[in-house]
């Protein structure tokens, strides 16, 4: 079941396509991370999820139901890439004022406000500015933020931006846990690392479409190149590796990559060693990363990525 | 509309908490009240110099005719020459020497006062009165008269103004001072509350906090809960002002009766010329507080004026914040749009001081853009209720149609970053749907 669903979603601007025609579905309760380059219109993608912008054309379900822009965002967390605090405002009022702007009631909000704070080891800096803080602590009290209503969809983008790994760690066990909670979590990032840690369904988007989207295992089995990783003892080195079966993609110290061969098995493979009396320390499959899916895919397209800046999205 | 109110709420609190605020809305009464005390005090005359002025009279006509006064003391100096006493007048005790020649009647000339330091303003005067006073009389002698006779002929016209169907009695003068200063106090609120709604847009652009608001408020709701909150703080200042002014004013008007009976007395002892001049300012002020204007029209008009004039220009700055990306220098080209009708405004409130019923003065006290400026100028010398009540009417329109085209420039304009945007491209954005 979807709990956003996209439907032929266009955005047009007079320069170019920001959103032109996109389609996809994001499972409830699933970690989706939102890829493409710079300028693919992924923020404009996610401005019109929250409310902040309106498609040209297309519809938006939110929960089975067509998207409400006045009530749905207040089920929605947002944490855009351009983000920010008042300066001057301490951190409790802040937090409550953003908090009231969700919905929340003053009484609820406060008392969230003092659980989460603990949770994040800033409780002694309630009544600190914001300007006060490091940058690391501005992103942690942003990050509640935009948690503090227990939104449904929670959006972020480039969350660990700024962070260091102590506080990305915080961030992710956070994240994992809203979503074992039933939150629903679209991750936008250009981190490949990141996403293959985090997300368990991805969408691909470049200029303006999408390339791809499903689940990230599934993915990675569409897009595996019959790749096998054979460990091998030392004193090897100079075997050539030689076979109808598969053909020698390169080699690492005691590793192989091998490609099998069309029409050819696994076994085939083992086979070979066996055969030779090659002792086989070590046999698995090597799946792309999610890196190279997305070289490949941006670049089969035939477009190389465009640096555009956010401006030329939604400037008319 | 709860959001909105939360907006308004927090552009309010934080702005009036600021140590700022609470300095400037309680120390500039305190100031105006120090400087209008201290004229009041220069006016009534303490602190007055002592004048030892040595009078060397070679014509005669003289003697024991000039009187004391101002801090002037005059000492009849004779059997020294001019350039003898010239030289020893302060060894004598005296500050100066006041050389009267023989002289023609008819053509008085030659009177010199030679001194170690310049006269001041008043004794120079002073002496200058005493001179004519004697000329005058010596004059009136040799005419015939005697000065009481010329008393009579002599016309002082005080012309009195009567406005209205009730015949009430006004003052040009404090119609003048009151609508200048209404003016000016508009002119001044307009552009310093219409930059600070503009800064407080700037700050949540650069800040980056605009997306974060808007993803859960409409952009509209943002750019008029930060124009309404301000409006608010204005309107806040100028409520303590009033009710600091109310006091210090009363406070003045229990010592008020005796400053004016200084200032009468003054008017008795040098004639209706002096009393006209700079030192009965007290006198005016007395009249300002005595006079008939209506001040409660005033007031209301003033917070009208204030309030939706600084409504519809706050949403053209707002407007303009929205467009402004870190470069404070950039603002400038876009700000000068907005800032230019209210200078030009300006200019033409001093017109319609000067000529209250001009055309000029009645059609930019209608014209929404000037207005605020121009009608508050125009009020303390009477202005007819359809006119009051034209302006009023599009004043508001104004502000709705301001507010409207700057909601659809701040949508757009909060959410660029990193571009320079153009006057051009704000102008397109006014035709988007939305």
């Amino acid at each position: 079941m979807d709990l956003l669903e996209l439907r032929h979603l266009k955005k047009y601007y007079s320069s170019h396509k920001a959103v032109d025609d996109i389609s996809l579905g994001i499972p409830h309760g699933s970690i989706c991370g939102l890829l493409g380059p710079n300028g693919a219109g992924k923020t404009t993608l996610l401005r019109m999820v929250t409310g902040i912008l309106y498609p040209d054309e297309g519809e938006i379900l939110f929960d089975q139901r067509p998207f409400d822009p006045m009530a749905d965002p207040m089920r929605i967390g947002y944490m855009p890439e351009e983000r920010g605090l008042y300066k001057k405002m301490k951190i409790g009022e802040q937090l409550l004022y953003l908090g009231q702007l969700k919905g929340l009631r003053e009484s609820v909000a406060r008392e969230k406000i003092r659980e989460w704070l603990k949770k994040m080891e800033l409780y002694s800096w309630v009544n600190k500015k914001v300007g006060d803080l490091s940058k690391g602590m501005q992103q942690k009290v942003q990050f509640i933020s935009t948690i503090l209503h227990e939104p449904r969809l929670l959006i972020l983008d480039e969350p660990f931006a700024g962070l260091d790994p102590i506080n990305t760690n915080m961030i992710k066990d956070e994240i994992f846990n809203l979503c074992k909670g039933g939150t629903t979590i679209i991750f936008s990032t250009h981190r490949m690392e990141q996403v293959e840690e985090i997300c368990n369904h991805i969408v691909l988007v470049n200029a303006g479409k999408k390339l791809l989207d499903g689940s990230v295992s599934r993915i990675r089995q569409d897009f595996k190149q019959h790749l096998f990783r054979v460990n091998v003892p030392a004193g090897y080195e100079n075997e050539p590796f030689q076979s109808d079966v598969f053909e020698l993609s390169s080699r690492s110290g005691d590793g192989l990559i091998l490609k099998l061969r069309e029409g050819k098995t696994t076994n085939q493979i083992l086979g070979y060693f066996l055969g030779r009396e090659i002792p086989v320390e070590g046999f698995n499959e090597v799946l792309p990363s999610i890196n190279e899916i997305f070289i490949r895919v941006v670049q089969q397209v035939g477009e190389q990525p465009t640096h555009s800046p956010v401006v030329s999205e939604i400037e008319k | 509309m709860q959001k909105t109110w939360l907006i308004i709420k927090r552009e309010y609190i934080s702005r009036v908490r600021k140590k700022s605020f609470i300095l400037i809305t309680l120390l500039v009464p305190v100031i105006i009240a120090i400087f209008f005390a201290a004229i009041v005090f220069i006016a009534v005359g303490a602190g007055k110099e002592n004048l030892q002025v040595g009078v060397l009279d070679s014509s005669g006509l003289f003697s024991n005719h000039l009187r004391n006064g101002h801090g002037v003391f005059f000492r009849y100096v004779s059997g020294e020459s001019l350039t003898k006493f010239q030289n020893n007048y302060a060894k004598a005790g005296f500050n100066g020497v006041l050389y009267i020649p023989k002289f023609d009647i008819a053509d008085p000339k030659g009177f010199t006062y030679f001194g170690s330091s310049q006269l001041g303003l008043d004794a120079d005067s002073y002496i200058a009165t005493q001179l004519d006073s004697v000329i005058e009389n010596r004059r009136i002698a040799l005419a015939g008269l005697d000065r009481e006779k010329f008393d009579q002929i002599n016309a002082d016209v005080e012309l009195k103004t009567v406005t209205g169907e009730d015949h009430k009695e006004g003052s040009v003068l404090v119609a003048f001072l009151v609508g200048y200063a209404s003016g000016f106090l508009i002119y001044f609120a307009m552009l310093f509350f219409g930059m600070m709604t503009m800064r407080g847009v700037m700050e949540e652009k650069t800040n980056r906090i605009a997306e974060v608001i808007i993803s859960s408020v409409k952009p509209f709701q943002l750019m008029l809960g930060k124009i309404i909150g301000i409006a608010g703080v204005g309107l806040t200042q100028f409520f303590i002002w009033i009710l600091l002014t109310f006091i210090l004013v009363t406070v003045a008007e229990i010592f008020a009766p005796g400053i004016s009976q200084h200032a009468r007395q003054l008017q008795a002892m040098h004639g209706a010329t002096q009393a006209q001049s700079g030192s009965n300012l007290s006198m005016q002020i007395h009249q300002v507080l005595n006079s008939n204007i209506n001040f409660p029209l005033v007031i209301l008009a003033f917070l009208f004026y204030f309030l939706f004039g600084y409504l519809m220009y706050a949403a053209l700055f707002a407007a303009v914040g929205s467009c402004v990306d870190q470069d404070a220098t950039e603002s400038q080209a876009l700000t000068f749009p907005v800032t230019m009708p209210i200078i030009i405004s300006f200019f033409i409130m001093f017109q319609a001081i000067q000529q209250p019923n001009g055309a000029l003065a009645i059609g930019a006290s209608i014209f929404p853009l000037s207005s605020p400026l121009v009608m508050i100028a125009r009020i303390p010398f009477g202005v007819p209720w359809s006119q009051l009540a034209l302006s009023a009417l599009l004043l508001i329109g104004g502000f709705i149609l301001t507010t409207w085209a700057a909601g659809k420039i701040y949508r757009t304009g909060i959410l660029l970053y990193g571009k320079k945007i153009t006057l051009k491209e704000m102008v397109k954005w006014l035709g988007r749907r939305s």
